[in-house]
């Protein structure tokens, strides 16, 4: 009776408290954090919890940041740590794996991940093989950060995804945070590593509010590679997605929950490694396989999910072939129409669960 | 055992053997510039080639007498103290050379233009580019006979850059270089044998056969790096951690005359001196990119004046003494905080680009006989060395069949060493890792990388 009166007096919160009490649980304190400042939090907490840490990149310090990610390091831990750098990506790439072959740990910013094209041969053949090339005695301790893929209305040189050529790589490790949780998690998780780590994000999640768990905020929160999230469990098909894409595929399942089709939604969070057993699992749960991706069709994300579904055991669990639902094999156009005709809308995932479902 | 033979017969007969292989007669060769030098051919009658004899000994003198001191480079077991005739107080123990000025750009002045050598320095540098000259023809020679394949690019006649750049920084201090890297790691501390062992690409090389010829590692030493000029903002990134770190150190940061034209070195140049980095950027001019000469190559050949803001030094890349002494210049520029420098060593190399490369569809066989003749590194301090009287021919002579024995085990380790197991193909994929599956080529071929 006291919980009801609470709620008519002030909304559902006051009755969540009022609830707690009643109860006596303590629930996890929530709190809504964007995924930008989540980026923000994480490089500023393991900036300060190791000096060797430091960002550089473009506009990161006076500018706070192109995207404003770095908003108020510089203030806080100045010029010889968070550095601005000359529009010179190939040679700002190669200082900053120098200066991890050497000892340091840096965060190299790229402004999108457009242009870390310049500086591909820094990434691949300074950094990733090195360890290998070594026999172990070179590590390059780096994470390359940045935006990736598509944003809104900056055409074909501004919005390819590079989830697919980064993940090809052995000697790297590629995420693709989708939530602000991901974000800081991963993002702790891969300056931690004593590896080359390419942390993809999206320019159009930066804004959105997430709700953070209190553990999730804790300073020594991180997210291992190679797992996969279930954001949402189902039981007729799994849809397997990354980044901003895990959005449009809760949406579309909520559209289809209330035509009684349960979708599941995997968040890969991981595109190197690639968590196949979270994969398998659902597909021999649901036997229906849906993958969700902005990058390009021909060998992408998604061809590589179906390959490694067709080698492992959840193959003779398919009750249908695997679909990918894939951004245009064309070059991104700049007029609005035809730029929302060339990424995956929730219309074409519905589409492809249904048809994948033969409903 | 066939090359044991036939390196005995030359020595025998101090000629070119018939059935000479082309190795054999570039080893000759090295040797031949003995006679051909000014200096030495006043020593002629000592410089004979002979088989080697036991060196005299004077009956009258004491033993302490004759056993020189030398210092512990000679130490190894199998080494003798060589004896000399001579009282150990004949030699020379310091002496003082006049070295080629320097071309200087944006700077006041430049290395001093007098060298002192010590009597051990001089010994220390002879033997540390003779190693290399060695150790770059039994490579030679190991990949005409196919045991090294792929890329070897070989060192001979640069020998006084790596070793007047080492004889002028601390080992503290960090170098990187590009591809014809195997002089750099020897006098950066790696042993010939893991050097040729590698080549061979067997479980004993530096980097356990996983790198191979370009990719040698060594404490504060970055490889060798096979893509052109990727190697120099590397060195730009080491010098950052040093200045983050206020550890006083300097990067040396090495690139040929064909990697100057690089975009990324001008992207390096650039935020090294605007950020004042202790780098020193050193491009070591050969004359020829491959096949490519400098004229047909570059608008303009200055390489020491390339860095525009930066100020360089063009240096007597043959002259150890004039590396030694402009990299000591250098360095202390840098550590004084005044940011990075330029050196261009004039060099050049006796080889091809490489060994599918014969070198000499683009010089003059005459051009690398000149060369060979009258600015060889090694011939130049041995003569230096001999016409001040600071050691005997026989010392040399003594070092020459250590290293040719060094070098030869080397060889004989690099080739009969075992390849690495098949069941470390994936490891070392990441650094402080817990084993991972690794897809092999088929999809139940699932093998294991440790770290």
């Amino acid at each position: 009776m006291a919980s009801l009166s609470c709620v008519l007096r002030s909304g559902r919160n006051a009755a969540a408290v009022v609830l707690r009490r009643e109860f006596h649980r303590s629930a996890p304190a929530s709190v809504q954090v964007t995924v930008r400042d989540a980026l923000n939090q994480a490089m500023d907490e393991e900036l300060e919890r190791d000096e060797r840490v430091f960002l550089l990149g473009e506009e990161v310090a006076q500018y706070d940041g192109a995207y404003k990610i770095s908003r108020g390091l510089w203030k806080k831990y100045g010029d010889a740590r968070i550095i601005d750098t000359p529009i010179t990506e190939m040679g700002f790439t190669g200082i900053a794996v120098g200066a991890a072959m050497a000892g340091l740990r840096p965060i190299c910013e790229f402004m999108t991940f457009n242009f870390s094209m310049q500086a591909i041969d820094q990434v691949i053949n300074s950094a990733a093989k090195t360890n290998y090339m070594s026999a172990g005695r070179q590590s390059v301790p780096i994470v390359f950060r940045g935006p990736n893929g598509a944003s809104a209305g900056v055409g074909a040189q501004h919005s390819q995804c590079f989830a697919a050529w980064y993940g090809h790589c052995p000697g790297l490790k590629v995420v693709s945070p989708w939530s602000a949780e991901d974000a800081r998690g991963l993002l702790k998780a891969a300056i931690r590593d004593d590896n080359p780590v390419v942390f993809l994000e999206n320019e159009l999640m930066y804004g959105v509010p997430f709700e953070m768990s209190e553990e999730s905020l804790h300073k020594d929160f991180t997210i291992p590679f190679g797992k996969a999230k279930v954001e949402r469990q189902g039981t007729h098909v799994t849809l397997v997605t990354h980044s901003r894409y895990v959005s449009f595929c809760l949406d579309a399942a909520a559209v289809l929950a209330k035509e009684g089709v349960e979708c599941e939604v995997v968040n890969l969070r991981s595109i190197r490694p690639l968590d196949v057993e979270t994969i398998e699992a659902s597909v021999m749960k649901t036997n229906h396989l849906v993958t969700v991706e902005g990058g390009w069709p021909q060998f992408g994300v998604g061809a590589e999910i179906c390959a490694r579904v067709m080698e492992g055991p959840a193959f003779n669990y398919l009750d249908a072939p695997a679909t990918r639902v894939t951004g245009v094999d064309v070059p991104m156009p700049y007029a609005k129409i035809l730029e929302d005709n060339s990424l995956p809308q929730i219309k074409d995932i519905i589409f492809s669960i249904k048809k994948t479902l033969n409903i | 055992m066939l090359t044991a033979i036939s390196n005995a017969l030359c020595r025998i007969t101090g000629s070119n053997v018939g059935a000479q292989t082309v190795s054999e007669f570039l080893i000759g060769q090295s040797e031949l510039v003995n006679l051909t030098s000014p200096a030495a051919s006043a020593l002629a009658t000592t410089t004979q080639r002979q088989p080697p004899k036991p060196p005299p000994v004077n009956t009258k003198a004491s033993e302490a007498e004759l056993v020189t001191e030398q210092p512990t480079l000679l130490s190894d077991p199998g080494a003798r103290a060589v004896v000399s005739s001579r009282a150990f107080a004949d030699f020379t123990p310091k002496a003082s050379f006049e070295i080629k000025k320097c071309d200087v750009h944006r700077l006041e002045e430049g290395p001093p233009g007098q060298a002192e050598l010590t009597r051990e320095q001089g010994l220390h540098y002879y033997r540390t580019m003779q190693t290399i000259r060695r150790m770059e023809l039994k490579a030679d020679q190991l990949y005409k006979q196919k045991i090294i394949r792929g890329f070897c690019h070989l060192y001979d006649g640069q020998e006084a850059c790596a070793m007047g750049i080492e004889a002028a920084i601390n080992p503290t201090d960090h170098v990187i270089t590009a591809y014809r890297a195997h002089g750099y790691t020897y006098t950066r501390g790696v042993p010939v044998k893991q050097i040729l062992a590698e080549l061979t690409g067997r479980k004993g090389g530096i980097a356990k056969g996983k790198g191979g010829s370009m990719h040698m590692y060594a404490p504060n030493f970055y490889g060798g790096n096979g893509i052109v000029g990727a190697q120099v903002p590397l060195g730009a990134g080491i010098a950052l951690a040093c200045k983050y770190l206020g550890n006083n150190q300097v990067c040396v940061t090495l690139y040929g005359d064909g990697a100057a034209n690089q975009g990324q070195i001008f992207e390096a140049y650039n935020m090294a001196a605007l950020w004042k980095l202790p780098c020193i950027f050193i491009c070591e001019n050969n004359k020829y990119g491959m096949g490519t000469s400098v004229e047909r190559s570059s608008a303009s050949t200055d390489y020491y004046r390339r860095g525009d803001y930066i100020p360089g030094l063009r240096v007597d890349g043959m002259d150890v003494l004039s590396v030694r002494e402009a990299t000591k210049f250098a360095a202390d520029h840098c550590r004084a905080g005044k940011g990075p420098i330029l050196m261009e060593l004039q060099t050049y190399r006796y080889h091809g680009h490489s060994m599918s490369d014969p070198g000499v569809s683009y010089r003059t066989r005459e051009e690398i006989q000149e060369v060979r003749s009258k600015s060889d590194p090694i011939a130049m301090l041995k003569d230096r060395m001999l016409s001040n009287k600071m050691a005997a021919m026989e010392e040399f002579k003594e070092m020459d069949s250590e290293i040719r024995k060094e070098i030869e085990e080397a060889a004989l380790f690099a080739t009969s060493d075992s390849e690495p197991p098949l069941d470390a193909l994936c490891d070392h994929i990441f650094h402080n890792e817990p084993p991972l599956e690794v897809r092999g080529t088929t999809p139940w071929s699932k093998l294991k990388s440790s770290s």
